[in-house]
C-alpha cells in the first residue's frame, strides 16, 4: 500500500469525488427544476435516482435487454413515473399548503421504495459496467472507467439541461413559470403543463444519475433519502433554485465526502456531509453563491 | 362539549381496567406491553403534533430526539453508572439544546427548512449510534439498560411501568392541552392560518415555532429513556429514518393538532405495525405510502377532523329540529 504516494491518493479520492458528487449535482439540478416552479421541495428526488437504477437491473437482467435500450426504456420509464406522480398526487392538492405538499412527495417516496421493494427485494444490484472494467490508471491512480461515464453523462446532462431551459421555447416557458406563475398564465403559457413537465424531467435526471452510478456503486431499493438530503445539501450549498450552485455544491459535496472517507473516517463520511448542511443552513442559509 | 367530557373519561377508565383484568389472562397481558410502546410513542406524536399541527412545521427527525434520550440513558446508567432519572434529564436536556440549536437558523427561513435540516440531522444521529461502538455498542445495540425505581418503590413488572408510562404521557398531555389554551397556542393557530397576517399583528412567529421544536424534542428524549428502561436493550434501527416518518404517520392518522386524535393514531399504526404488517414485513413501507398518500389525499384532517365534521352536522341537524 505504500507504494502509492500521498498525492495520488488524494488524486484518487477527487476523481471519487467529483464522480459522486456529480450524481448529487444532478440529484440538486432535479430538486430545483421542481422547486423553481413549484416552490415543493420533492423528498421522492433520490427515489428517482434509485428507480433509474433498479429499473435499468430490471430491464437487464429480468427481462434480458442489451444494456443500452435497458437504460434507454428506464429513463423514460422513470419520465412516465414522474408526470403520473404529479397528476395523481400533485396536481389535485394543488390547492394545499406546503406541510400537505411535502408530505405527498414523501408518500410517493415510500411507495416508490416499497414497490421496487415488492418486486426486486432488499438486495442491492449491479449493472455491467458501460465499457469495460478494465481500470486506467492516472497519476498513481487507479480510476474505473465507469467513474468517467458518470462524470460525462453527468456533463451532457447539464448541458443539454441549459440548452433546454435557454434555448427551447418550451424550456424558456418553464423559466416563466417560475420566476412569476402569474404573468406566465397571462401570456398564455400553461403553468400547469409546464409543472406536469417539471416533475417528469426531473425524474428523468434522477433516472440518468441512477444509471450511470449503478454499475460502480450498487443499488438498492432504500437508497432514495440519502440521495434526496445529500442532493438537497448540494442544492442549498450552491444556493437552492440555482442550476449551476447545484453543479458546483454536488462537486464540493462529493469532494469533501471523499476526502474525509479517504483520509479521516469512512463510517462518518454521511455523517460529514450532511453536516457542512446544518453548517451552510447556520451560517449562509441562501448558499455559497445565492444572493441575499 | 359534554359527549367529549364522558368519552374522555371513558377512555381513561378503560385505560386504568384494561392492564389490570389484562395482568391476570395469558392471552391479553401480551396487550399490555403493546398498550407501553403506545403510550411511549403518543409521548413522542403528541409533541409532534404541536409542531406539525399548530406550527406548521415537519420534522422528519423526531427519531433521533428519541434515540438521544434512549442512548443516553442507556450509556449514562450503564458505562458510567449514573442514576435512572437524572441520565434522563442529562438526555432530554441534551436534545432541548440540539433542538433549539437546529430550530435557530431553519425556523428563520421561509419554507421548509426545518424539515430538511432535521432529516440530517436525524441520519447524522443514526449514523453516530452504529458508529460509535465503544459507547453505543454499534449495531448490535446496547444491552443490560437497567429498569428505573423511585423511592424506594421499583417499576419492574409490565403492570406498574404501564402506569408509569400513561401517568407520564398525562402529564405531557396536560401540560400540551395548557400551551394550546394559552397566549402561545393562540399565536401558533394564527401563525398556521396566515404565518404573514400573524407576523403583521406582532405575533413573534420564529420564537413560538422554536419554542414548539424544543418542547417537542424534549417529550421525544423522555420517551427514549423511558423506552430504554423498559426494555433494557437498544440498537439503532429503532431512530434512523423510517421510525421518524412512521411518528409523522401517526400524526397525520390521528387529525394534525388534536391530541386525543394523536394518541389513538399512535394506537392504530402500533397495533397495524405489530398485529398485521409485521407478519407481511416487505409490505411495510408501501402500505405506509399508500395510507400517507390516500390521507393527504382524502382525508386531510385526519380522524379528528372526520369526527368534527361528523359533529357539526348533528349539530346542524339538531338546530333544523
Amino acid at each position: 500500500m505504500d507504494s502509492i504516494s500521498f498525492a495520488s491518493q488524494l488524486f484518487q479520492y477527487l476523481i471519487t469525488g467529483i464522480t459522486v458528487g456529480s450524481v448529487y449535482g444532478l440529484v440538486a439540478l432535479g430538486f430545483n427544476i421542481i422547486y423553481n416552479s413549484t416552490e415543493i421541495i420533492n423528498l421522492a428526488q433520490g427515489d428517482f435516482v434509485m428507480l433509474g437504477g433498479m429499473s435499468s437491473v430490471f430491464f437487464v437482467s429480468v427481462l434480458h435487454l442489451p444494456l443500452a435500450i435497458s437504460i434507454i426504456l428506464a429513463i423514460i420509464f422513470a419520465f412516465i413515473v414522474g408526470a403520473l406522480f404529479e397528476r395523481v398526487a400533485i396536481w389535485p392538492l394543488k390547492n394545499a399548503n406546503q406541510v400537505t405538499l411535502i408530505l405527498i412527495t414523501l408518500a410517493g417516496s415510500l411507495i416508490l421504495e416499497g414497490i421496487v421493494m415488492l418486486i426486486m427485494g432488499k438486495d442491492p444490484y449491479t449493472l455491467p459496467y458501460f465499457t469495460g472494467s478494465k481500470t486506467i490508471f492516472l497519476f498513481g491512480a487507479a480510476i474505473s472507467p465507469q467513474y468517467i461515464w458518470v462524470i460525462a453523462i453527468s456533463a451532457i446532462t447539464v448541458a443539454s439541461m441549459s440548452y433546454f431551459f435557454n434555448k427551447t421555447i418550451t424550456g424558456k416557458a418553464m423559466k416563466a413559470c417560475s420566476d412569476n406563475p402569474f404573468a406566465a398564465s397571462l401570456m398564455g403559457i400553461p403553468v400547469k403543463k409546464m409543472i406536469l413537465l417539471s416533475f417528469a424531467i426531473s425524474a428523468l435526471i434522477g433516472a440518468v444519475a441512477g444509471a450511470a452510478i449503478t454499475p460502480s456503486l450498487l443499488m438498492e431499493y432504500d437508497r432514495g433519502p440519502m440521495l434526496t438530503i445529500k442532493g438537497f445539501a448540494a442544492a442549498i450549498i450552491g444556493g437552492l433554485g440555482s442550476f449551476g450552485g447545484a453543479i458546483i455544491g454536488g462537486l464540493i459535496l462529493g469532494i469533501t465526502e471523499a476526502l474525509f472517507a479517504g483520509l479521516i473516517s469512512s463510517g462518518y463520511k454521511d455523517a460529514a456531509s450532511l453536516a457542512i448542511l446544518l453548517l451552510i443552513l447556520f451560517i449562509k442559509p441562501q448558499g455559497i453563491f445565492g444572493k441575499e | 362539549m359534554k359527549l367529549e367530557k364522558f368519552a374522555t373519561a371513558a377512555v381513561i377508565i378503560v385505560l386504568i381496567i384494561f392492564p389490570i383484568v389484562a395482568s391476570s389472562n395469558d392471552n391479553l397481558s401480551y396487550y399490555i406491553n403493546i398498550m407501553t410502546i403506545v403510550g411511549i410513542y403518543s409521548m413522542i406524536t403528541v409533541g409532534l403534533t404541536l409542531l406539525v399541527g399548530y406550527a406548521g412545521q415537519i420534522s422528519l427527525g423526531h427519531a433521533a430526539f428519541f434515540g438521544i434520550g434512549a442512548y443516553g440513558s442507556g450509556v449514562l446508567t450503564t458505562k458510567f453508572g449514573i442514576d435512572p432519572w437524572l441520565a434522563m434529564a442529562a438526555g432530554a436536556a441534551l436534545s432541548s439544546v440540539i433542538a433549539y440549536l437546529i430550530g435557530l437558523p431553519s425556523l428563520k427561513l421561509k419554507g421548509h427548512y426545518l424539515a430538511m435540516a432535521t432529516l440530517a440531522f436525524g441520519i447524522i444521529i443514526y449514523i453516530f449510534f452504529k458508529e460509535a461502538d465503544f459507547l453505543t455498542g454499534g449495531p448490535s445495540g446496547l444491552p443490560d439498560i437497567p429498569g428505573i425505581s423511585a423511592f424506594g418503590f421499583s417499576f419492574d413488572t409490565d403492570l406498574r411501568y404501564y402506569f408509569l408510562v400513561y401517568a407520564i404521557l398525562m402529564l405531557e398531555v396536560i401540560y400540551s392541552n395548557n400551551i394550546m389554551k394559552s397566549r402561545i397556542g393562540r399565536a401558533l393557530k394564527a401563525i398556521r392560518d396566515d404565518e404573514d397576517a400573524a407576523s403583521a399583528t406582532g405575533v413573534a412567529v420564529y420564537r413560538y415555532k422554536l419554542k414548539i421544536f424544543v418542547i417537542s424534542a424534549f417529550f421525544a428524549s423522555i420517551a427514549g429513556s423511558l423506552y430504554a428502561y423498559y426494555l433494557n436493550f437498544i440498537d439503532p434501527s429503532t431512530f434512523g429514518f423510517f421510525p421518524s416518518v412512521k411518528f409523522l404517520i401517526m400524526v397525520i392518522v390521528g387529525g394534525l393538532g388534536s391530541l386525543p386524535g394523536t394518541i389513538f393514531g399512535t394506537w392504530f399504526m402500533t397495533f397495524l405495525d405489530s398485529e398485521w404488517l409485521s407478519s407481511i414485513g416487505s409490505l411495510t413501507t408501501l402500505v405506509y405510502g399508500i395510507i400517507l398518500l390516500i390521507l393527504l389525499m382524502f382525508l386531510p384532517e385526519g380522524i379528528a377532523g372526520q369526527y368534527r365534521k361528523l359533529k357539526t352536522k348533528i349539530v346542524m341537524r339538531k338546530n333544523e329540529k
